[in-house]
């Protein structure tokens, strides 16, 4: 190099010095590997990452209080809730006002909906009122605060107030915290009533059984691992295929199989009854519990397991074990101390690849987990397909995507997303 | 069987030709129902006679009415509604007119009279619950068990009582009516139940009575669950609607008996949303005035053992379609069937509803 | 390794036929729900228990009902049909996208490699719940919503992970030179592409291909919540036929499915053997 810039620089054929030439070839290189990638990135974020951004985007937003009672939320402004005072009348006629606005519009319903989430019973309150609210007259019918409480004494409860001026603004915390079993009380966070909690039950449930799958993987993929690793090659390709073959087989085919072999008048109970080994009155309950989900899934999701532990076993050299035995190593000690530290990848990578991919299932779950074996994934389905409160399914499945995103990462570090190989 | 056919297709060319000239329809009808023996007895009824009179149309059925609600409110907020008429209970069209995501019905005009003459409001009667509601059936949710496997139970309480009934029990994964027979059965009176469950007192009392049975249920989401349960063997006694257990007793001739002690009340009926476009709308009206004349919700009844909506089609009501049996003693309006009926507070629950599904799933998941 | 030596002692003799049985009851585990649906698919009766007929392999007892249910039953067929229309469209989209990008991503100089690559496999890692209800709303917003277009669509988006994932594991392997020395001739990038690039990498294609074709093929909770009833789908038939009744048609169609993967499977493990043949390594 230093000879070169005594002498000035380097040329290449068409006259430019060689150092700017080589960055222009490498950059043309580098746009055209992204014009190559671009329209599928493109593909993805429209088709995809927006779609989830824009879900998780539900889990903050909460314009819908302020839309729907505009003049409330500014009357409240003034108000302060540790005052001890009901707000004044202005107060309450901006509600009626809006209520009147929001009844005819038939929105009243839905701010009550959002409000119910943090209050119960507010719910009942702001219908009762609406239909009535219709039919006053706003310039004579006052003074609104005798007749808003006439018609529901909620109306007389700080709480109430208190709840819509705690949840007046834009964004909200409030979904994120009933995630977590937590609500915005008048001291700030603070958790909610026993009866009323759930969610950190859920997540913990769906972390400790996704773990119990992980494991149940290991115990059972690494003997299989191992002997299609060391079978000579055409025995192990036909063992691969009974692997495989689940791994290719719709997951409603093997939930639904799992659902008749299971059940308590199911071929596993019945053949155990034959046998002998079971009463007949006292059938094992197999299904609809955490017992049914870990089976099921566990035989779903081996085939993660054993491909990526295949792989890792196959590189390893059977001349380490042979010179281990000859040095003097028992099989244990051969097996453990040389065999197993170099399997140790393999099993990372399926346990991470498994973890991921348990803590998101749904159906399976839905189907064989009754109501102990269901995951936080179910939770979130109900909250977006029947109770309606999106913003808490969305909060939910930030939560679940942060785990799932931080196990990710650890395994691009561990493994190298690169090395992933199915079959 | 025949008969009828011919007639309901004399009846619907009668009824559409005028209209379809008229304006112009959809050719496309996205019905949106339950699945099952149920959707099949809708389609027996009213849509094969109803496409056998307009050749071109073509339904779509899409068992999504237990989410019609949520996916209603996400198509409404979208703009983009691909649903046209939708199957709903009571209470969810309350709540879809509440919310101004179903249309209104004008009742006497959109809805075809009485053979007599009597305008539809007053044949419909009280059972018009909500300005967007089309009533179609009077439902109830009672108990089925399997007559093999335990002794006959005479109250519904025996669900409570797992000494003298061991076995397990099938429910729906919900509040209502469970929340209303546990305090029921823990000896709160039939009058007093809604005071009772306004408390949060109340609302602990019938959760811990359903925690004495916690372990021995199998919750259901979908109508036809407690049916194969029973039939396999899987609980011994469940919940689920009157016609389902027809069907299983009827018709597939399983061991299994009816319990009609405090069965809970319903109606199922049609629910438009608002914002189609208006050959869509032609359409489903159309359909609409067809499909829920006092023949048609008689024809129903024909296929399952539910009450039809209309006053005039009670004494059409005759014998099953297959089986000839007489339907009216399996209805659960029937004198013997309703001695003593639970009465589902529409209001109450439509206040409550969110506060008790929350506290229900919290306890579900413990 | 698999035999057992002549001097082994007692203890490892039995260890080894231990280990044997275990293996073998894995497998038995791993098999034994796809073994067991299908006689049950021939069941004369409407339920899902084995009869006593069935046990005594009286003829009585078996039939082929369940699959005229499903050849002649509207709601099944139209399903079949759908899935039919949908899989291969949303193949054709994620193959093409895809392997155009896994060609980029195999370029010597990537800038934010980690980051791209990491947003074309995340339909793979984001748990379906998420997904499903985000491309939900968002389909809704946009009027894909219950369209055909929308399915295919987001299908296409669930199978790109598994495109771009053996594509790029076939493009390791591939020697670059050829591209090179097909320049040095006097070839235009898009005939080096398709006359020589293309045929090597093709296996990779393929059952990239393939594994796209079978999650839609196999796809049901995004499904339920983009499309509509005009695009339901076989396993969106079966779920509903799940969570409804478990009826034997079911287990006849589950049977048919189960007949489709041990092809697709023989189809893929053809290819690998051919893919290795081309460069040059010995089948394994």
């Amino acid at each position: 190099m230093t000879d070169i810039s005594h002498s000035g620089p380097v040329l290449a054929a068409d006259g430019t010095p060689l150092k700017r030439s080589l960055a222009r070839a490498l950059r043309m290189q580098k746009l055209r590997a992204l014009m190559l990638i671009a329209p599928l990135l493109l593909f993805i974020l429209v088709t995809f990452i927006l779609p989830v951004a824009d879900m998780l985007f539900r889990s903050v937003e909460n314009r819908i209080v302020q839309d729907t009672l505009p003049q409330t939320v500014e009357a409240l402004a003034d108000w302060d809730p540790a005052s001890g005072q009901l707000p004044n009348e202005a107060v309450f006629a901006a509600m009626a006002a809006d209520l009147q606005v929001a009844a005819e519009q038939k929105t009243h319903t839905k701010v009550a909906k959002r409000l119910n989430y943090e209050n119960p019973g507010l719910s009942s309150v702001f219908r009762k009122s609406g239909r009535k609210v219709k039919k006053w007259d706003l310039a004579t019918d006052g003074p609104f605060r005798e007749k808003l409480i006439g018609i529901d004494d909620g109306w007389g409860d700080i709480e109430l107030w208190r709840t819509i001026k705690t949840y007046s603004g834009t964004f909200t915390s409030g979904y994120f915290l009933n995630a977590v079993d937590m609500q915005l009380g008048a001291e700030g966070p603070e958790i909610r009533p026993e009866n009323e909690r759930i969610y950190n039950t859920m997540l913990v449930r769906t972390m400790r059984m996704s773990l119990i799958i992980t494991f149940s993987c290991i115990v059972l993929g690494y003997p299989v691992a191992w002997i299609l690793a060391n079978l000579p090659a055409r025995k192990a390709n036909l063992l691969l295929i009974l692997v495989l073959l689940p791994f290719w087989t719709s997951l409603l085919v093997r939930t639904s199989a799992w659902k008749i072999l299971l059940q308590q008048q199911g071929v596993i109970n019945d053949t155990l009854v034959w046998i002998g080994l079971v009463d007949d009155a006292n059938r094992l309950v197999l299904i609809n519990n955490e017992l049914g989900t870990i089976i099921a899934m566990t035989h779903i999701l081996l085939p993660f397991m054993i491909l990526p532990m295949y792989s890792v076993m196959q590189t390893i050299n059977p001349s380490y074990l042979r010179a281990a035995k000859s040095l003097g190593a028992t099989d244990w000690t051969a097996f453990w101390r040389v065999y197993f530290p170099q399997t140790v990848p393999g099993i990372g990578a399926g346990s991470i690849l498994v973890f991921i991919l348990a803590v998101g299932y749904y159906i399976t779950p839905a189907l064989v987990g009754g109501t102990k074996g269901t995951f936080i994934s179910n939770l979130i389905a109900y909250h977006i397909s029947t109770s309606g409160n999106w913003g808490l399914g969305a909060a939910l499945g930030a939560i679940l995507l942060a785990v799932v995103l931080l196990l990710y990462w650890v395994y691009d570090k561990v493994v190298g997303i690169d090395n992933v190989k199915l079959g | 069987m025949k008969l009828s056919k011919l007639s309901a297709l004399a009846m619907t060319t009668a009824l559409c030709a005028p209209s379809a000239f008229a304006e112009e329809m959809a050719n496309e009808l996205t019905l949106v129902s339950w699945g099952g023996a149920y959707q099949a007895s809708q389609q027996k009824a009213y849509v094969e006679p109803y496409l056998a009179a307009n050749p071109d149309v073509k339904v779509i059925w899409d068992e999504s009415s237990a989410e019609a609600v949520a996916k209603i409110r996400a198509m409404n907020e979208a703009g983009n509604v691909t649903w046209d008429l939708v199957d709903a209970v009571a209470s969810d069209s309350m709540r879809l007119c509440d919310e101004g995501l179903a249309e209104e019905i004008n009742h006497d005009e959109d809805l075809a009279a009485a053979p007599d003459g009597t305008p539809a409001s007053e044949d419909f009667g009280d059972l018009i619950v909500s300005d967007c509601f089309v009533p179609q059936i009077v439902y109830s949710t009672t108990f089925g068990y399997r007559t093999d496997l335990i002794d006959t139970p005479d109250t519904v309480c025996a669900i409570f009582d797992t000494e003298k009934y061991p076995g397990k029990r099938s429910l729906q994964k919900r509040p209502i009516d469970n929340m209303e027979w546990a305090l029921y059965c823990d000896g709160v009176a039939k009058d007093d139940i809604y005071d009772v469950l306004s408390t949060d007192e109340g609302v602990e009392q019938a959760l811990a009575k359903l925690d004495t049975i916690k372990d021995q249920v199998v919750w259901w989401t979908a109508g036809a669950e407690t049916p194969q349960l029973l039939a396999d063997g899987e609980v011994v006694m469940g919940s689920t609607f009157n016609g389902r257990l027809f069907s299983a007793i009827a018709e597939q001739g399983q061991p299994i008996g009816m319990l009609w002690d405090m069965q809970s009340f319903d109606l199922d009926g049609w629910v438009v949303p608002a914002g189609l476009p208006a050959d869509r709308k032609a359409r489903v009206m159309d359909f609409l005035k067809f499909a829920t004349d006092t023949q048609r919700l008689a024809d129903q009844a024909a296929y399952i053992s539910y009450g039809p909506a209309r006053a005039s089609s009670a004494p059409l009501v005759g014998k099953h379609a297959e089986l000839g049996i007489d339907m009216a003693p399996h209805m659960p309006t029937d004198p013997a069937n309703s001695a003593n009926v639970h009465v589902y507070d529409y209001e109450w629950w439509a206040d409550n509803r969110d506060d008790l599904n929350a506290k229900f799933q919290a306890w579900l998941a413990k | 390794m698999s035999a057992l030596p002549p001097y082994a002692t007692a203890g490892q003799r039995t260890w080894h036929y231990t280990f044997r049985v275990i293996c073998g009851l894995v497998f038995f585990f791993l098999i034994a729900p796809i073994v067991v649906i299908i006689p049950l698919s021939f069941n004369a009766q409407d339920f899902f228990t084995f009869t006593p007929e069935m046990l005594r392999l009286d003829p009585e007892g078996y039939s082929l009902k369940h699959y005229r249910d499903f050849f002649n039953n509207d709601s099944w067929q139209s399903a079949m049909w759908n899935s039919l229309k949908i899989a291969p469209m949303a193949t054709i989209v994620s193959v093409t996208f895809g392997t155009l990008a896994a060609i980029g991503l195999s370029q010597p100089h990537v800038p934010f490699r980690r980051a791209i690559m990491a947003i074309l496999i995340s339909p793979m890692i984001v748990p379906l719940i998420i997904s499903a209800a985000g491309m939900y709303f968002f389909y809704s917003r946009i009027g894909l919503q219950g369209t055909y277009i929308g399915v295919v669509l987001a299908h296409a988006a669930l199978g790109i992970p598994f495109v771009i994932i053996t594509v790029t594991a076939t493009l390791v392997g591939f020697d670059r030179s050829l591209t090179r020395a097909a320049a040095n001739m006097g070839a235009d990038p898009v005939t080096t592409f398709f006359r020589v690039q293309m045929p090597l990498i093709l296996p990779g294609v393929i059952s990239g291909g393939l594994f796209a074709f079978i999650t839609s093929f196999d796809e049901v909770v995004v499904v339920l919540f983009v499309g509509s009833a005009g695009q339901k789908t076989l396993p969106w038939q079966m779920f509903i036929g799940l969570r409804e009744q478990i009826s034997p048609t079911i287990l006849a169609v589950a049977t048919i499915l189960v007949a489709i993967s041990i092809m697709l499977l023989a189809t893929v493990e053809m290819l690998r053997r051919r893919s290795e043949r081309l460069r040059g390594m010995s089948p394994s």
